[in-house]
């Protein structure tokens, strides 16, 4: 007897769950050649909502563990990468048309930098932080902290290797983040979800939608409970409006790149989302 | 045969029953009201739940849930302090936004009575104008109940002197079920009577029936026709501190229970559902429930009361959202 091939429809990842869209709505994934692939849940705007409801209420764990915690978590991510390559290069072959090799190259790529992001985070405040030079008494110290919720436009021609590179280093800090998947790519984000889903990373922490970004950043530009917006993958976007909606909440905005090295691994990509706290503390008492 | 006992002659009780009130013509009654149909019930709300509530109507929805509000503080570390902030609270709901209505009610411990009345200065009192809020006290041993009755009214009379204008009074639901009927209602009467201020007027009296310990939805019908038989103004679900509190199903029980008293009597009965209603898409199924069950008139705040601390907050921001178009955050609501 012949198998009935089941295709998968990808869902949500909000909280630390796989929801449907709240719209009920599902779009069709085609493969490079345009065959149907999957279906992948088209987010509407209250998934927006409940996301960024999800990420807020993560803030305060994610962001009070400590650094070594925080990077052990991160490389945790890239182990289990690592255990399901054969999934993902499958996936991205599908998806993009490319050759097995590429897709490999794209999936050691991601996980090499999730590894590289993982580093930094009991480090970045050593180099990002001070200890400032004051007329008298006194330590004064400046050390870099999580801004908070950061939503994401995640870079819209890569299957795996934007979305990590968008992700990982807002993770760094301690930030949690609403991310909007690529449009026609979303099947790895969402893959990587489940691998989010079983790792140490608490639910609430990434919280990953699929669908329209010109439907969807609007509204995570303009919410008031978001404190940053990465623009990267938002070129095609009228992403001028989305940086003058994020002012009126005095957010911190990345601006979108283009081509291959979009989101780049650098330091400024996980101290552009921290706020810097300075405290006066006496050296001694007299 | 033990010798039936004589119970307060209640002027509502005394009325509906009929010749001289007894312990066992009060049980009779309340065994006798018919059973609840719980799936029926569970359905009916889950229905009630499921009506689409927006735009205009939803603007109109969030006012009006705010109107209604019980801003409650109930912790064992209160301070006067804290009850000024909440009175403020009350007075100004949305700091960035003066158009947004008044609550109810601010509803706290008995002691801290006077530091609510004298906050509120001027605008103490719902009926002394517009813009008005009462000061609601729970007493009788609040939540649980376990004190002598000497003690019970006691509590009341203090706050009631201390310038309370409404009553939260928990009932004895040991007593209740062990079937004591008798006992529980003599008690929400003599807690009415102390009530009463000098010049004749009464406290409005709130009988929280604490439907979580009830357990089952009989009893949570028996003891609203208990409350209400006693003299109660309104039936309160919960103490807020025992889960689960106040449910959409229970508390469409409670209001089924006010609608046929007011078929009965003509008398109308408040409802006030307390604990655990904490966002307005929650409030808003209430609201429903209220007006197709008792009738849009119930929705107003001599009749009907949500009894919430974190609610305010969620209604502001759903407020701010409809107003601004785009979605709000907790950065621009005070903490509580």
């Amino acid at each position: 007897m012949s198998h009935l091939a089941v295709p998968k429809t990808y869902k949500l990842y909000i909280g630390g769950k796989f929801p449907r869209s709240e719209s009920g709505r599902v779009y069709e994934i085609l493969d490079a050649s345009g065959e149907f692939l999957a279906n992948a849940a088209q987010a509407s705007r209250k998934d927006a909502r409940d996301a960024v409801v999800s990420a807020r209420a993560a803030v305060s764990g994610w962001s009070k563990a400590t650094g070594y915690n925080r990077g052990q978590v991160l490389y945790r991510i890239a182990e289990l990468l690592e255990g399901r390559r054969a999934q993902f290069v499958d996936e991205i072959v599908h998806a993009e048309g490319v050759s097995a090799a590429a897709a490999m190259a794209q999936v050691d790529e991601a996980i090499d930098r999730w590894i590289w992001y993982a580093g930094w985070a009991d480090k970045y405040v050593q180099v990002a932080g001070n200890a400032n030079a004051v007329s008298g008494p006194y330590f004064n110290i400046s050390v870099p902290e999580p801004t908070g919720v950061v939503a994401i436009v995640a870079p819209q021609d890569s299957s795996l290797v934007g979305f990590v590179s968008a992700v990982a280093p807002a993770l760094v800090a301690g930030n949690t983040v609403v991310v909007i998947a690529a449009e026609r790519l979303p099947l790895s984000a969402i893959s990587l979800a489940e691998v989010l889903a079983t790792s140490d990373v608490p639910g609430g922490v990434v919280n990953i939608l699929t669908g329209s970004p010109a439907e969807i950043a609007p509204w995570l530009a303009s919410h008031a409970d978001v404190n940053a917006l990465d623009l990267v993958g938002a070129g095609a976007l009228d992403w001028v409006q989305l940086q003058i909606d994020a002012a009126e909440t005095l957010k911190r905005v990345f601006p979108p790149e283009q081509g291959s090295d979009a989101a780049a691994p650098s330091l400024a990509r996980i101290v552009g989302f921290t706020e810097t706290k300075t405290v006066w503390h006496t050296k001694s008492l007299i | 045969m033990t010798i039936d006992r004589l119970v307060s002659p209640a002027s509502r009780a005394t009325e509906v029953l009929g010749g001289e009130l007894t312990e066992s013509s009060l049980k009779r009654y309340l065994n006798g009201i018919s059973g609840v149909d719980a799936v029926g019930l569970e359905a009916r709300a889950a229905d009630l739940g499921s009506r689409s509530i927006k735009t205009t109507s939803k603007a109109w929805a969030l006012d009006r849930i705010i109107s209604l509000i019980d801003l409650t503080t109930l912790e064992g570390a209160d301070t006067p302090g804290k009850v000024r902030s909440l009175v403020a609270k009350g007075l100004n709901p949305d700091a960035a936004d003066p158009t947004s209505p008044r609550v109810a009610a601010i509803c706290v411990y008995g002691d801290m009575v006077p530091a609510a009345v004298e906050a509120l200065g001027a605008s103490h009192g719902l009926d002394k104008g517009p813009g008005g809020i009462n000061v609601a006290a729970v007493a009788t041993a609040f939540p649980s109940g376990r004190a002598s009755l000497a003690v019970k009214l006691a509590d009341t009379a203090d706050a009631v002197a201390a310038g309370a204008d409404e009553i939260d009074m928990v009932i004895d639901r040991g007593a209740f079920l062990s079937g004591r009927y008798g006992q529980v209602f003599d008690e929400i009467v003599a807690v009415k009577e102390a009530c009463r201020r000098p010049d004749g007027s009464f406290a409005h009296l709130k009988v929280i029936l604490e439907t979580g310990e009830l357990n089952t939805y009989d009893n949570v019908r028996r003891a609203s026709w208990l409350s209400i038989l006693a003299g109660g103004d309104f039936i309160k679900t919960s103490t807020g501190k025992v889960a689960p509190a106040a449910t959409l199903p229970v508390t469409l029980l409670m209001l089924e229970v006010v609608r046929d008293w007011h078929r009965l009597t003509g008398e109308k009965i408040g409802v006030k559902p307390a604990g655990g209603i904490r966002t307005s898409k929650d409030a808003i199924k209430y609201l429903v429930a209220v007006a197709e069950t008792a009738g849009e008139e119930w929705l107003q705040p001599h009749l009907f009361r949500f009894g919430a601390s974190s609610l305010l907050n969620d209604v502001l921001l759903q407020r701010q959202k409809l107003a601004s178009g785009h979605y709000s955050g907790a950065d621009y609501v005070t903490i509580d």
